[in-house]
């Protein structure tokens, strides 16, 4: 069933409480005073043979209730003769309460839950993720017996060794730092591991380098120089310090030093871009390319300047038909929607542009927001209609 | 899916609570049969709408639903499954979600089972709860919304706060919410009356039942909050005069005085002013209760979250139905006239005075509780009021009022006589001597004023005999007559009966453990031992477990008699990963109503465990006391008597309020 079928239902079932008693032509008859001021009288009889009331008193109570009962059914009779019945009743009110259930019950209610509701968002309960739970409860049962290994062995410094990574991966960035330090406790102070303890100190405060953090890694660097881990730190500290030459230094001195095929280079060159340096041309471009903005490699770039015109033309469209297929197959990407839009504006090419701009819009329906920028792109390239 | 639904069935009942509000009001104005009906389906619709938005909820929490973020910040997908139920009302947004949901139950109930009420007093009694209802339904929906998504679910939730890890939250906040809650349905009878502006002995009769529900509910639900403290905190306190606990007591207090004088307006048509005064302060004094906790005016373990945009909606609620109810009180109350007379020493004198007692006593709270606040909010001088103020104004109030019930009972209507009274009640005074004698004999002169709360007690225990041996004149007539008026006696003579029987059972509780109550506090080593009260405990070491959710550090003790075995106790801690919490698990032995109670303190580097050892003797009796309370309760709700006025004898057990 869908939500919107289900909401249906809801919505029609509300509107037939308010309906169905409108409709009933008998109106339900209600309770009375008269009949507990009867069964009052009763009771006076009964209290008088328990001897819980005096004689004269029992009299006296009597008559109160017996003038209340009276009182009682005479007010019943007026109500009886002035009060009209369902059917006399002004009809117009009826209409009027049934088109309020009708009309703005529904109409109020589905604005209220548009305007707090997610119903794009589907339920998503843990037995449906259970793929991802399953690779979780590992590693949950992993932590969990080294954590009772290291109960019973308290002194046990590769078991803090083994868990720490695991803690910072789960975000328990608490017991991370707490396994560093015991590991150094416990087996000594090495460059590596004053780095490491500095990196969970620096998760634990979300990402900011801390004093404590940045002594892990001055302590690191007193111990091996070219420690990678605690130079980008210190760097990255820097950075946050607000001092970007010193930052910008560092990272050029790692890339400098750096052995073509290390792995961090990349993280490293994006760095020094950030603070403003400029990454030295003689090091290796970063082998893959990001993922976000998959563009021409340096190289292609470099190859285009020495093609002819038509190759140059050649190569440009065969680029943007990889993007193009890559974005048939995988269309939530607004920033790939408006590369490829902007590129076939470029070449002259209206009619693919117009085609491209319907797709995109499709692909993208489901996200109001990336739907509005790239319906205020295909207005700004006059692509509508 | 299931989420969205839940979001939508709670708005849709706020669509339903809009017209519930309005439409039967007009129609009772225009005597329009039609709208009037109306009030009746709404309200029972609106509460299907809520429970469905409930168990959606509820569904979410069961199946560990992350992208719900209310289940992400209170839940943990290794908790075990009722703390996963629990955890649905352990946070600000689901609770409140309970608190409407029993709010719609009520309103449902006076639809379904309140067909002995006049048409134009049912309408507007469930239009009044829909103006309750929509303001409630606003304020979750605007501010404490529990169905607010997350885009991208984590992998796993916080978890629910340690200490409310516990059974006691399975049974404690739904049972309050059905006594706070309740106290509504009085409320907007009283309301519905004013509007109306007819006031008579018969109304105080309509409103009997649900005011006596409630107080049941409330009485169950504050006694169930006490155990739980006493059990969980590690202290083996039972009362702490905590302001949270305050809020509970101050509508049980007006709840139970508004009991006492419905009685007087329904027999006599007098008090009329002052019942209905009582029923709009006690779901006031409910109304400030839940804001007290939610707002985080008070820091507790009750005040799950702090904001202040919540605490200005509730206080705006607050000044709306208090401050509206009392003024439409002001304004229509003039127009009531007196009824029926009575002379001062009668049973309805009794109950005046009973009322004197307990409103004073409310007051005495709500100053205790509300003076260091406002003081604290004024000039920032933060003083405490604490067990010592309440001690010396609560207990001189309650004393006389428990003396005074056994009078109460025997006294006739109308005009009384005290003296024979007093000479029926010969066989209490001596019962209540005898136990004075007893208790002195046994504990000696220590503590002069214990041995006399003990025969309090006992007086007012054998005079709730006497009142029901008189009513079946026992011993007066042949057994047959008395074994058939037995029968006879209506069902609230014992309800009566049984329930100041058991306000005296909690008084003895109280008195024993808070008199001979003795504690130990010191570390033991493995193997030593360390005695109290004829008790001898031995430390027989330290054990560790894992539990679903969080490890367990426990001590074994093994308790010991006259050398006999008399159990194993093993207190422990829980520490709980996600939150990087602990909490301290007290073990309990029952002997009989007493208990011995052992907390665990520090472990220390030598092996050594500190430990808190108490004896509390006849301590069960204070729970058990507020159980027979709430038991008499309903006896008396089952009354027959309370269902007259029905247009034809109903052919389904009507009735029940709350199931």
């Amino acid at each position: 069933m869908s939500l919107w079928l289900a909401f249906a239902l809801m919505t029609a079932a509300a509107i037939f409480a308010v309906l169905w008693p409108l409709g009933r032509r008998k109106a339900a008859a209600g309770g009375s005073d008269i009949a507990v001021y009867r069964d009052q009288l009763d009771e006076i009889v009964r209290d008088r043979a328990e001897g819980r009331i005096g004689e004269a008193e029992a009299e006296a109570a009597k008559i109160e209730v017996s003038r209340r009962l009276i009182a009682a059914a005479d007010a019943a009779e007026t109500r009886q003769g002035a009060a009209p019945t369902a059917d006399t009743a002004a009809p117009w009110r009826r209409r009027i309460a049934a088109l309020v259930g009708l009309i703005l019950l529904p109409i109020g209610a589905s604005a209220l839950y548009m305007v707090l509701g997610s119903p794009q968002l589907p339920g998503q309960p843990l037995a449906a993720r259970m793929a991802s739970v399953q690779q979780d409860r590992s590693i949950q049962t992993l932590v969990a017996q080294v954590e009772s290994h290291l109960e019973r062995n308290p002194n046990d410094a590769r078991g803090y060794e083994v868990i720490a990574p695991v803690y910072l991966r789960m975000g328990r960035f608490a017991d991370a730092v707490n396994a560093r330090r015991k590991v150094i406790a416990l087996a000594g102070e090495s460059s590596e591991r004053q780095s490491d303890l500095g990196e969970a100190l620096a998760a634990q405060g979300n990402g900011v380098v801390t004093v404590d953090a940045k002594a892990a890694f001055e302590r690191a660097i007193a111990l091996d120089p070219k420690n990678i881990k605690a130079l980008f730190f210190i760097g990255i500290a820097a950075e946050q310090d607000g001092d970007r030459h010193k930052a910008a230094a560092i990272f050029t001195t790692m890339l400098r030093d750096a052995p073509t095929d290390a792995p961090w280079v990349p993280v490293v060159r994006e760095a020094l871009t950030r603070v403003g340096g400029t990454p030295p041309a003689t090091a290796a471009a970063p082998s893959a390319p990001s993922t976000e903005q998959p563009g021409p490699s340096a190289a292609d770039v470099s190859a285009a300047g020495q093609m002819s015109e038509k190759d140059r033309g050649d190569m440009i469209r065969g680029m943007v038909a990889r993007l193009a297929d890559r974005l048939k197959e995988n269309g939530d990407d607004l920033a790939g929607w408006q590369r490829l839009l902007r590129a076939y504006m470029v070449l002259g090419e209206r009619d693919k542009a117009k085609s491209a701009a319907d797709d995109a819009r499709k692909a993208l329906a489901t996200d109001p927001g990336k739907l509005r920028q790239i319906d205020d792109m295909i207005k700004s390239l006059g692509l509508q209609g | 899916m299931i989420p969205e639904i839940g979001h939508y069935a709670l708005v849709l009942a706020l669509g339903l609570a809009l017209i519930q509000a309005t439409v039967p009001l007009y129609g009772s104005i225009r005597r329009d049969a039609s709208l009037m009906q109306l009030a009746s389906s709404t309200a029972v619709m609106q509460f299907i709408f809520v429970a469905g938005s409930f168990a959606a909820l509820t569904a979410c929490y069961v199946t560990s639903d992350f992208s719900v973020a209310n289940v992400f910040e209170n839940s943990h997908s290794m908790m075990p499954l009722i703390y996963k139920f629990t955890s649905v009302w352990g946070n600000h947004e689901g609770s409140m979600l309970l608190w409407v949901l029993i709010l719609a139950l009520f309103g449902a109930s006076v639809a379904v089972f309140g067909n002995n009420l006049p048409v134009t007093l049912k309408a507007n009694v469930l239009a009044v709860q829909g103006w309750i209802a929509c303001s409630f339904y606003f304020f979750i929906l605007l501010t404490s919304n529990p169905f607010l998504r997350l885009a991208q679910p984590p992998l796993e939730g916080r978890d629910l706060n340690p200490i409310l890890q516990d059974p006691g939250l399975a049974i404690h906040p739904p049972l309050l919410y059905l006594g706070y809650v309740g106290f509504s349905i009085a409320f907007s009878f009283a309301i519905a009356a004013l509007i109306e502006g007819r006031i008579d002995a018969a109304w105080a009769r309509w409103v009997r039942p649900w005011t006596l529900a409630a107080w049941m509910f409330l009485t169950v639900g504050i006694a169930m909050g006490s155990y739980w403290a006493y059990y969980e905190l590690g202290w083996g306190g039972f009362w702490f005069w905590d302001p949270v606990e305050n809020a509970s007591l101050m509508p049980w207090l007006a709840g139970t005085a508004l009991l006492h004088s419905a009685v007087v307006m329904e027999k006599r048509n007098a008090l009329k002013v002052w019942t209905i005064l009582l029923a709009i302060l006690a779901f006031s004094l409910s109304l400030i209760g839940t804001f007290l906790v939610r707002s985080g005016v008070l820091t507790s373990v009750h005040s799950f979250a702090e904001d202040p945009r919540r605490g200005v909606f509730i206080l705006g609620i607050l000044v709306l139905f208090i401050g509206g109810g009392l003024s439409l009180f002001a304004w229509r109350a003039p127009l009531l006239r007196q009824g029926g007379l009575f002379a001062p020493v009668s049973r309805e004198g009794a109950l005046v005075f009973n009322n004197l007692f307990l409103t004073t006593a409310c007051l005495t709270v709500f100053v205790g509780t509300l003076y260091p606040l406002a003081l604290e909010a004024l000039n920032g001088e933060k003083i405490s009021v604490g067990a010592p103020f309440f001690n010396l104004t609560f207990a001189p109030l309650f004393i006389p009022l428990m003396i005074a019930m056994p009078f109460g009972g025997l006294l006739a209507w109308k005009r009384g006589n005290l003296l024979g009274v007093a000479q029926r009640l010969m066989v209490a005074f001596a019962a209540g001597i005898v136990a004075i004698a007893i208790t002195f004999a046994a504990a000696g002169v220590e503590h002069v004023l214990a041995p006399f709360g003990i025969g309090l007690a006992f007086f007012v225990i054998v005079g709730a005999l006497i009142d029901l041996a008189e009513r079946i004149a026992l011993f007066r007539a042949p057994l047959a007559t008395s074994w058939s008026r037995a029968l006879g006696l209506p069902r609230s003579a014992w309800g009566t009966a049984i329930a100041h029987a058991g306000v005296a059972l909690t008084l003895i509780g109280i008195t024993c453990a808070s008199t001979w109550g003795t504690e130990r506090i010191v570390a033991l080593k493995e193997g030593q031992t360390v005695t109290l009260s004829g008790y001898a405990l031995t430390f027989d070491g330290m054990v560790q477990r894992a539990g679903p959710n969080f490890r367990v550090l426990a001590g074994k003790f093994t308790l010991r008699q006259g050398g006999e075995v008399v159990g194993i106790m093993e207190p422990s801690k829980r520490t709980f990963g996600a939150r990087g919490m602990t909490t301290t698990e007290a073990a309990l032995l029952s002997q009989g109503a007493s208990q011995l109670y052992l907390s665990l303190g520090d472990v220390n580097g030598d092996g050594s465990a500190a430990i808190r050892f108490y004896y509390k003797p006849l301590v069960l009796l204070i729970w058990l006391g507020a159980v027979v309370m709430a038991f008499g309760g309903a006896l008396s709700l089952s009354d027959r008597r309370l269902r007259v006025g029905a247009p034809k004898p109903a052919a389904k057990p009507a009735l029940q309020p709350a199931e």
